[in-house]
């Protein structure tokens, strides 16, 4: 009896692990059946390169290089943002932080972390948008330079939080060789660690990055909206996510339309996909180096 | 014991917090010896060298008290330079700590550190170093490599030449073998007594036959206090103490 019990639990949780590797597998074949129709009438090529989105005109142009860039624009805005914020608020917290600050600033960065987007996408709107407006007299607050600015606070924790324990898995042995040998604590932090923790802190950064692309509440209310390339910063943008999130409602089952939305999927998903391999590969790389095995 | 006092602690009491780690120290340590400090785990002996440099430093809520004299100056006053004493007192840890650089950067870091630029300057004390370690023939055709390549016991022999590199007076050695197999430990004893005729040696140690071989004074601890304190060979062969009979004859331990 026990050993059927045994067994019967093997299964049970055989089945539950599956379980993830079948939702990834369904969604990965869901976005390319649903995307290739659109292969079949545009080329690949004009589809990834072409700076036209009207997928309402007749005929309609179904070119997605102007939503890539948006995404391209904003996420890469938002690093500007978030990796000096992240990882300076990782540097204080590991290194300069008493024990009280630091049980006071982890929880709210955990906080912070946990904030839904649609209220950063609201706080960014309501807030952020017509501040920078005001003071930049900008024609109008909701671009690519508001959504970089809101998507990069977004992030912040993200970077912080993993920057911060990438610092902490440097062993303590490290720390006390150097000062053993007279190096004051800003040497020991430049030269020995931040140097140990440097791919961990770089996952960090990517991981971040990640969490901005595939972000999609918050561009959809602050970037803009308009399909075209910007001139500047401060022009709206739409990136990829909030294309999607915005048309597919409105867009026929089966339709070309359609099938152009779950292709913009496909490319995002691969995107993502490939952030999270370079990270997950420097990861490793980075607790070998330290001889924390995988 | 007519040597020329290096280090001298007088009436040292130390405290994790509320907790007294260390009780009434008084010892001398005399120059170019090897001193040992034995005792069974948690006796203070390693809190006691990490004193020495200062290292106790970094533990939130340690208090020291009494002096602790290095050439007749208090190693705890306001004007110490912790910097300039940790320089002049090298540290040789537990476990083998190679920073994840190459060998020969970790040799050149506490050069660097301290400022200096001539690269070949930096080479030729780098090379001397190694030399002195007995660790320049294993490694002089891959200095460039990881020092994580290096075996346990080429690791150790190593960190001991990083610290050599900076020309310290005294080096303390914190268990130096406590994570290396027989051969590497003989090894690391050779070089402490060949290391001797040049620095100030304090070594912690489990082992009490390591202590026999290698030191010229031994100091037994127990719960925070120094019990005895002598000559190695008569610790060894008489020890006044019944404490310290009874610790090396392995009644307890």
């Amino acid at each position: 009896m026990i050993r059927f019990k045994e067994e019967l639990y093997k299964w049970i949780f055989a089945v539950l692990a599956l379980a993830s590797l079948v939702f990834l597998v369904g969604i990965i074949i869901t976005l390319f059946k649903e995307s290739i129709p659109i292969f079949s009438h545009y080329s690949f090529f004009h589809l990834l390169f072409g700076t036209q989105w009207y997928p309402t005109f007749e005929p309609p142009e179904f070119g997605m290089f102007t939503l890539i860039f948006a995404s391209v624009v904003v996420t890469l805005g938002s690093m500007l943002f978030c990796v000096p914020i992240g990882v300076g608020s990782a540097l204080y917290i590991h290194e300069i932080a008493s024990e009280k600050q630091r049980a006071f600033l982890k929880p709210i960065i955990e906080i912070l972390a946990g904030i839904p987007s649609i209220i950063y996408g609201f706080f960014g709107m309501v807030i952020v948008a017509p501040l920078l407006q005001n003071v930049l007299d900008i024609p109008i607050g909701l671009c690519a330079f508001t959504a970089s600015l809101v998507l990069g606070i977004m992030a912040t924790p993200t970077v912080a939080s993993l920057a911060e324990d990438a610092l902490s898995f440097v062993p303590r042995s490290f720390r006390e060789a150097s000062l053993a040998l007279g190096a004051n604590r800003w040497q020991t932090l430049t030269k020995v660690i931040v140097p140990a923790a440097g791919s961990g802190i770089s996952t960090a950064i990517i991981l971040g990055m990640s969490r901005a692309v595939g972000e999609t509440m918050t561009v959809l209310m602050v970037a803009g909206g308009a399909a075209v390339i910007p001139k500047s910063i401060f022009d709206p943008v739409r990136p990829m996510t909030s294309t999607i999130a915005a048309e597919m409602g409105e867009a026929v089952m089966g339709s070309t339309h359609f099938s152009a939305l779950f292709a913009i999927g496909l490319i995002l998903f691969l995107i993502t996909l490939i952030i999270n391999i370079i990270a997950e590969v420097i990861s490793r790389r980075f607790r070998l180096k330290l001889g924390l095995g995988r | 014991m007519d040597h020329e006092v290096k280090i001298r602690a007088d009436k040292i009491n130390f405290y994790y917090g509320k907790t007294q780690a260390l009780k009434n120290i008084a010892i001398d340590i005399y120059s170019n010896k090897v001193t040992a400090f034995i005792g069974p785990s948690g006796c203070g002996k390693s809190t006691f060298i990490r004193l020495l440099n200062r290292m106790n430093d970094l533990i939130p809520g340690a208090r020291v008290e009494g002096r602790i004299l290095m050439d007749g100056k208090d190693i705890n006053h306001a004007k110490m330079d912790v910097v300039d004493l940790r320089r002049r007192v090298g540290m040789v840890f537990q476990k083998p700590n190679p920073f994840p650089k190459t060998i020969y950067e970790n040799m050149a870091y506490g050069l660097i550190i301290n400022g200096i630029k001539d690269k070949s300057f930096i080479e030729q004390r780098v090379i001397n170093s190694l030399k002195k370690a007995a660790l320049f023939d294993d490694v002089k055709d891959r200095l460039h490599d990881s020092a994580l390549m290096l075996s346990g016991g080429q690791q150790q022999r190593l960190c001991i030449a990083r610290c050599l590199v900076v020309e310290p007076e005294v080096i303390l050695f914190d268990e130096p073998c406590a994570s290396l197999d027989p051969i590497s430990t003989r090894k690391i004893e050779e070089l402490i007594l060949e290391l001797k005729h040049d620095y100030t040696i304090v070594i912690v140690t489990h082992n009490m036959q390591q202590a026999a071989r290698v030191s010229d004074h031994t100091a037994f601890m127990y719960l925070g206090e120094l019990i005895e304190y002598d000559e190695t060979e008569k610790i060894f062969t008489v020890p006044k103490e019944k404490m310290t009979e009874e610790y090396l004859s392995g009644k307890f331990g």
